[in-house]
């Protein structure tokens, strides 16, 4: 446990002094439920579609891949003409692409900022790294195999996907969300412990709730 | 006192007209400035369809009652700011709840979404989101100063305080706009519109897609929604204030359209040629560029 995450006693600048449990006063531990679509099929038809055209990239690139995205926002590119944005926050975000080598310390990251998007949303692997390991199928520090540990949408080949195969990327799963196909947050609520116990498989020095958004 | 009950759904329909203006508007502001970057930009519904996705969201998480009306506090600014001025002068449907003394209650409310904003991104605790609100409403304060100024020059000037009164003075001829009548007024009000568009070079509060997104950091799902809802009307509101003030107002809906979309370009015009400021550059550049005309205007009405 890091230190800062142990309890403590804080003094204020007026002399007042409080106990603060960093896990339970800054972190919610309560786990995530299955939120199903709630309305009837016309409405969740139009849901689904203004899903699709507003896919908000949350801004964190993991690998070498990440390289791949910056050109999307360039005049080359353009990805903002199909409805792809990218936000800096996760609260803001709705697709969340590990792009390419996840090593286990960005896992922990990585699963930080997913558990902090809100329900629905989609990953996409991005990359040969996150379907088998890739070329760094030996290595001892990144995981093999992405859908162990978050629930993956889509994945994009290659090593590396150029822009277009991103592109199409999005094109595909824009055709998953509107046949209501990406339920990924539910999923991964039904198989919480399963995906907590992988995760912890891996990560050695978890000093996290099990949840936290 | 008796109410004119009517006002109620007319009201309504202007607003209505100005959300879906609002939200067409600056998509096709968002193409322009993507045009001059040599991009094709966002299809002219992607704010719509935002708006449904951010509504549709299933989760959402609270970080308190602040942080609930914040948004409310927002939108209602935004609202509040464009039914309390009338939209097509002369126009009974559309002279919304204009009364004697609006102009003050409009300036009030032009600050107000602001505040309520910063109280609620407080609220949700996260670094980015105090330091956004230090950062805009340091500059917002910079940038309300000269319109003030221009504002009291244009009371002074009009003897009133009823945005209805300005703008039956400036009919008849676009001579008699204030923008000829008082071109120093008009200077520093425009000065300080270019400051609170959120346009390049005064958008460092919330740079989109930046790391520092600034106070909305926490915000998600419907209270994003409400906020977005509020990006809408706003700045229509707030050009609305403009029209009347400066450049004679809208007799239709016609005129209002075209007025509004070049006012709105100014800002767009400058925000494509010149880069970000820094919240201390911009600070210094409205109190050395702008408070002076504003002065200056006072004092020669």
């Amino acid at each position: 446990m890091k230190p800062e995450l142990e309890k403590r006693i804080v003094r204020t600048p007026d002399g007042q002094e409080f106990e603060v449990d960093p896990l339970r006063d800054y972190y919610c531990e309560a786990a995530p439920t299955v939120m199903p679509a709630a309305y009837g099929k016309i409405v969740e038809d139009l849901f689904n579609w203004a899903r699709s055209q507003s896919l908000w990239i949350l801004g964190f690139g993991t690998g070498c891949g990440a390289i791949e995205m910056r050109p999307l926002m360039t005049p080359r590119f353009d990805a903002y003409r199909y409805g792809v944005q990218w936000r800096p926050t996760p609260r803001q975000a709705n697709l969340f692409i590990i792009s390419g080598y996840l090593s286990t310390k960005t896992l922990k990251r990585a699963i930080r900022s997913y558990e902090q998007m809100q329900n629905p949303k989609y990953v996409v692997g991005l990359g040969s790294c996150t379907i088998n390991g890739g070329m760094y199928w030996d290595s001892y520090n990144t995981i093999k195999c992405l859908d162990q540990y978050l629930p993956v949408d889509l994945y994009i080949t290659g090593c590396m996907p150029r822009p277009e195969a991103l592109l199409q990327g999005f094109e595909d799963l824009k055709k998953l969300i509107r046949a209501g196909k990406c339920e990924g947050a539910n999923k991964y609520s039904e198989n919480f412990d399963w995906y907590k116990a992988n995760q912890k498989q891996v990560i050695h020095d978890w000093d996290m709730p099990d949840y936290n958004w | 006192m008796d109410f004119d009950w009517m006002k109620i759904p007319y009201s309504l329909l202007t607003l209505f007209i100005v959300v879906n203006y609002g939200m067409i508007l600056n998509a096709f502001i968002q193409k322009i400035g993507a045009r001059v970057g040599r991009r094709h930009g966002i299809p002219i519904w992607q704010n719509y369809a935002d708006l449904i996705k951010n509504y549709s969201i299933r989760s959402s998480i609270t970080h308190g009652v602040m942080f609930y009306l914040g948004p409310v506090f927002r939108l209602s600014g935004g609202v509040g700011l464009l039914l309390f001025v009338p939209t097509i002068y002369g126009s009974y449907m559309f002279s919304n709840m204009s009364f004697a003394g609006d102009l003050i209650l409009a300036l009030y409310f032009v600050f107000f979404g602001t505040l309520g904003m910063a109280l609620g991104a407080a609220e949700s605790g996260h670094p980015h989101a105090a330091i956004g609100i230090t950062r805009g409403l340091s500059q917002v304060t910079a940038a309300e100063l000269p319109f003030a100024l221009a504002v009291f020059a244009v009371a002074l000037q009009y003897q009133t305080l009823s945005v209805t009164d300005i703008v039956a003075a400036q009919q008849g001829s676009f001579l008699n706009w204030t923008l000829f009548t008082n071109p120093l007024a008009v200077t520093a009000a425009m000065l300080s519109f270019l400051g609170s568009m959120m346009r390049p070079p005064f958008d460092v509060v919330l740079a989109p897609q930046e790391i520092p997104i600034g106070p909305p950091t926490e915000y998600h799902s419907s209270y994003l929604a409400l906020m977005q809802t509020n990006r809408a009307i706003f700045p229509i509101a707030k050009i609305v204030i403009y029209m009347n003030l400066f450049f004679g107002g809208a007799a239709s809906w016609p005129v209002f359209f075209l007025k509004v979309f070049c006012i709105y370009m100014i800002s767009v015009l400058v925000g494509v040629v010149f880069p970000r400021f820094r919240v201390e550059q911009s600070i210094r550049w409205f109190l050395i560029w702008a408070v002076p005309v504003g002065i200056l205007a006072v004092v020669l009405v």
